[in-house]
């Protein structure tokens, strides 16, 4: 498998939790620049706290980590200090939460324009310009652009999770991790979002958990399966679901165990 | 079994309807009582003057500022400092030993009676502050170590602050951790998850809780009874080093000291109907206020 261009890697990386429990163990990956890389397995496996361990979102829970996760300039994500760890994920890594949260209280324009506070922009004209560029990437502008002071959480589910994908991009971070980001949206909804996976992959590195092997299929170059904390399989989506090399991988796609 | 089951239904909606009207008629005898006793009495006169040395005629102008000093000193101590300590347990603290520690601490505090607050008052803030202040600026008489409107504030804000607290805990509690966690997936430090997600969303809860224990400490006489709070100063100085007279206090001082009590009782019955109001005007404050956010949360 011919990787171009490298976003993000993690070394021999494992995240423990504070009740010894192994979140993943020892995981090598590459993630190539500017394409959709979906984590696929189990629930349990893993990917989900691998994933939060990229920007190490598992400190919220104590966790400890050993390994490395190096970005394309070659920052550790593992030994940056609390101050960088936040600009790292206001301006770098964008994550998009399982569940979309609007914050409440917050107009549209307020809600997107979140991020902004913690950067420091202040002029009010950039805020209005960056918002409505990220919201129209997130393929929103258009149900929302006449009506940006309402309320964020009046919006509908699937409006709320484009939301918070403009939200996250709203700094024109180099990667976007997403958490299984359509299971509490509706099948058209999902289809949306989906199809917005595809067009942010031009510009940001996507890291998609997905227990959805056939959005997977739809939206991601690359997939990769997680088993028991391992990463027991890495390889093009094709590959993947059309000739999996490892038998667990095999057994996971036609359905004899999940 | 039909009739058994309709039966204790009538009876559950009955009972429960005739408690609930107990409170209300509680309620309405008490402030009905007051207010048409007390009605007469009310003049532009009687709210600025003084009082007269017998309590048998006279205003309660200095009661009244009096008490209006005493909590506007009493929420500068424990306004900030209960939402502090509030933010500390509940956003910033783990749960350790520390954190057990002042929150038992806090729910103790809330359970003390007033009286030992008063009793603190005097031994802690006029004695070891009050003296230590003295000693410190080198007073031959005393200065600091007297009772006086600061101490009396600062006691009544130790009686408050745990309610303030918990009142406070109560509106982080209902922030959704998912709204926390929101923020810091942006890169928000933990302070500014509490500036930009938390607070503006609790806002209303705060301050309702605030105004209730401020109206708390305006009803309270027993915490400032040994601490500056003066039977009889017919003019109110305005000086935080002084006496002053407070409403509750002087309504305790009529109905039990003054030489006729039976000549005081329409001065009664109108200081009572001013502090009433007075605490019911800050109730009403809160909940105006609580109605005000919930509106501007759900636009």
């Amino acid at each position: 498998m011919e990787i171009r261009e490298r976003a993000l890697q993690t070394f021999r990386f494992s995240v423990v939790y504070p009740n010894k429990v192994v979140g993943c163990k020892s995981v090598d990956i590459v993630f190539p620049k500017n394409e959709v890389t979906a984590l696929i397995g189990p629930s349990g496996c893993g990917k989900s706290s691998f994933l939060k361990g990229l920007n190490r979102l598992n400190d919220e829970f104590g966790c400890t980590y050993t390994g490395s996760v190096v970005m394309a300039d070659g920052t550790d994500v593992m030994t940056l200090d609390p101050y960088e760890l936040c600009l790292l994920r206001g301006d770098r890594i964008g994550y998009v939460m399982q569940k979309p949260v609007p914050f409440s209280g917050k107009t549209i324009q307020q809600d997107v324009a979140m991020p902004l506070l913690a950067s420091g922009v202040r002029d009010k004209r950039i805020i209005r310009e960056r918002v409505q560029r990220a919201l129209e990437k997130a393929a929103l502008w258009d149900e929302v652009h006449d009506r940006l002071d309402a309320l964020s959480t009046a919006l509908s589910g699937g409006q709320q999770q484009r939301l918070c994908i403009a939200r996250a991009i709203v700094n024109a971070p180099e990667i976007l991790l997403l958490d299984e980001p359509c299971s509490a949206l509706d099948p058209k909804s999902t289809q949306l979002v989906e199809q917005l996976m595809i067009e942010l992959a031009a510009e940001h590195t996507i890291v998609l958990v997905t227990h959805n092997m056939q959005q997977a299929q739809r939206v991601a170059e690359r997939t990769a399966f997680f088993y028991e904390g391992r990463l027991v399989e890495y390889d093009t989506t094709q590959n993947m679901f059309s000739n999996p090399k490892e038998n667990l991988t095999a057994d996971y796609i036609i359905g004899k165990f999940s | 079994m039909r009739d058994r089951r309709l039966l204790f239904e009538f009876a559950f909606r009955a009972v429960s309807n005739a408690v609930a009207m107990v409170v209300v008629g509680v309620t309405l005898f008490i402030l009905g009582l007051v207010f048409v006793k007390g009605i007469g009495g009310i003049s532009f006169a009687f709210l600025t003057s003084p009082p007269t040395g017998t309590m048998d005629g006279g205003g309660i102008g200095p009661m009244i500022l009096g008490t209006a000093w005493l909590v506007i000193l009493m929420s500068l101590m424990t306004v900030p400092l209960g939402a502090i300590i509030a933010v500390y347990l509940n956003e910033i603290a783990t749960r350790n030993w520390l954190y057990n520690t002042v929150m038992s601490s806090v729910r103790t505090l809330a359970a003390v009676p007033s009286i030992v607050f008063g009793l603190f008052g005097l031994a802690f803030f006029v004695t070891v502050i009050g003296g230590g202040l003295d000693w410190l600026f080198g007073y031959e008489e005393r200065v600091f170590q007297e009772r006086c409107l600061l101490w009396a504030a600062l006691t009544m804000g130790t009686l408050t602050l745990p309610t303030n607290v918990i009142s406070v805990s109560e509106a982080l509690k209902l922030v959704p951790d998912e709204q926390r966690h929101a923020g810091i997936c942006l890169g928000y430090t933990r302070w500014e998850v509490v500036k930009w997600v938390v607070l503006p969303q609790a806002v209303g809860g705060i301050l309702t809780g605030l105004v209730l224990s401020v109206s708390r400490g305006a009803g309270e006489v027993a915490p400032i009874l040994f601490v500056g709070v003066a039977y009889f100063l017919p003019h109110f100085t305005g000086d935080v080093l002084d006496q002053f007279m407070e409403l509750g206090y002087h309504i305790y001082v009529m109905a039990t000291q003054s030489p006729n009590v039976d000549e005081t009782l329409p001065i009664q019955y109108a200081t009572t109907l001013v502090l009433l109001t007075l605490t019911f005007g800050f109730n009403s404050i809160g909940q105006v206020i609580r109605w005000m956010h919930r509106k501007k949360m759900s636009r």
